[in-house]
């Protein structure tokens, strides 16, 4: 498993998310409205939407297209077309610093 | 038990069969299809990969077999004998039923003019491939109809380089279901990217190489598509007796004239809380009203209540629409980093929202919009027009009152 930094904590905001590209593949990275951190898949497994650019309500993100919905900590598929869970990566904060483990 | 049976194997009639299982309905399902595929989504039709026509099941021949829904593919309901409760099929089949639905949906309104057999129509999989094929990049298209089908195939086809002429009645493009801020913005965008306009003009002829307009104009064109609307299926519904205008008519719950018979989708036109009835031709309408009647056949009650929504791509630009923006509306923008957003508001109440940026970029303050639409909210217009006023926290307020 290899630690990548992808940004400043503060660059999401609370109850929030960005996309991040690393490696020819795209992942989403998650702030909680605890101040939690983390990662998934970035692309929908319903059709290729990114879902940073969906809203993100308590620990749910919902595909900008399609409504679809998944819990982001655990990448569970909560609603139709959704039914194919995320992937998740670990993710941690290190002196302010988003790190996620892509491996 | 006759079981329930569902006419129509598109995005409604499939998700209100799976919905019916989801609801707990054990009976028999039948899902009758005209069409000889799976049934499959049709928004993807208009963005063909690497100039192949996507064909994007909706759900897999395993799904259905596991939910138990006998699907019934290539087939044409012919005739339905309400009293009995019996439909008949095109091959001489009688099915009973409990519960039928119509999700017979829409089809493509017809040209009137010489030569309109020559235009190609766009709703199928088979109209996608037949269009898309003969749409080389040397071709010259033309498209009748400056709406949002009409739209956006010029822009898919602008993008692998093809030349194309829009042929509109009206004197603006999009004018039926698009705020005037943003079929402004979509119009320039498109005569930026070469697309060039007829508007305000009928059509006299479709030759073998030209529209001909009212005017006389003539437009070179190899490929003529017809986009100019649809019209409900509505005509097994019509001959069964069934209470139609412009639609199937139905109550809150989805419900026609007859109790045993339901419509969702395209072709039913739903009764208003504000009176009337209405049609929403969309994907997401089509999915939320079949679910909607599915519990509602399965033995629920439950009245169809959803903010409208749709969504159209244009080059890399994404419009969401959530409610219907009305001219009488009071207006409030909203101006973003990444684009524009528009409230729409009634004698104080949010009721509409649309928004035009680069994708997706604005989708989530569309939804936030939609939930404060939902949620019967009176927001302050100025922070409505405040881009620092969040709408999120606007929302959170307005559910802790």
């Amino acid at each position: 498993m290899s630690w990548v930094s992808a940004c400043k904590f503060e660059d999401i905001e609370q109850e929030g998310a960005i996309r991040f590209d690393h490696g020819g593949r795209t992942y989403a990275i998650y702030r909680g409205p605890d101040d939690s951190i983390h990662c998934t898949a970035g692309l929908c497994t319903h059709e290729a939407i990114h879902l940073a650019d969906g809203l993100v309500m308590d620990f749910e993100v919902e595909c900008p297209k399609h409504s679809g919905a998944f819990d982001y900590r655990t990448g569970e598929a909560l609603r139709l077309p959704a039914c194919e869970n995320l992937k998740t990566y670990p993710a941690e904060v290190v002196d302010g610093e988003v790190r996620v483990a892509l491996g | 038990m006759s079981g329930i049976v569902i006419i129509g194997a598109g995005e409604t009639g499939t998700r209100a069969a799976f919905a019916l299982r989801e609801a707990g309905f054990s009976g028999p399902v039948t899902l009758v299809g005209t069409e000889p595929h799976l049934p499959y989504e049709r928004p993807p039709l208009s963005k063909p990969l690497g100039g192949a026509v996507q064909m994007k099941p909706i759900c897999s021949a395993e799904a259905l077999e596991a939910a138990g829904i006998d699907y019934l593919p290539g087939m044409s309901a012919m005739q339905i004998e309400a009293a009995r409760r019996q439909l008949l099929l095109g091959d001489g089949r009688i099915l009973s039923y409990d519960r039928l639905l119509l999700a017979t949906g829409a089809r493509p309104r017809r040209l009137v003019c010489a030569g309109a057999e020559r235009a190609l129509d766009f709703r199928t999989f088979l109209d996608a491939e037949a269009i898309f094929s003969h749409a080389q990049t040397d071709a010259n298209v033309a498209i009748i109809g400056g709406g949002l089908i009409g739209m956006e195939l010029a822009a898919v086809l602008r993008g692998k380089g093809t030349a194309v002429s829009i042929v509109e009645m009206a004197p603006k493009p999009l004018g039926r279901a698009v705020p005037a801020r943003f079929a402004a913005r979509l119009h320039e965008r498109h005569m930026a990217e070469g697309v060039r306009f007829h508007l305000g003009q009928g059509l006299a002829e479709i030759t073998t190489d030209a529209v001909i307009l009212a005017d006389g104009t003539s437009v070179p064109a190899d490929i003529v598509i017809s986009a100019i609307g649809v019209v409900p299926d509505i005509e097994l519904a019509e001959k069964a007796g069934l209470a139609v205008h412009n639609g199937i008519l139905t109550d809150a719950f989805l419900r026609t004239s007859d109790p045993h018979i339901f419509a969702a989708g395209d072709c039913a036109a739903v009764s208003q809380p504000g009176g009337g009835h209405m049609r929403f031709e969309s994907w997401r309408n089509a999915r939320s009203q079949a679910e909607t009647a599915a519990r509602n056949m399965a033995g629920n009650n439950e009245a169809f209540v959803a903010v409208p929504w749709f969504w159209s791509d244009q080059y890399d630009l994404g419009l969401q629409v959530a409610g219907l923006p009305q001219p009488g509306h009071h207006t409030v923008l909203r101006a973003l980093e990444q684009g524009d957003l528009e409230f729409y508001l009634d004698d104080g109440r949010l009721v509409a929202a649309a928004g035009l940026g680069p994708g997706n970029s604005l989708a989530k303050e569309i939804k936030l919009a939609e939930m404060l639409i939902a949620a019967g909210t009176r927001p302050d217009p100025a922070d409505l027009a405040d881009p620092s006023a969040s709408l999120k926290a606007l929302l959170k307020s307005a559910r802790a009152a």
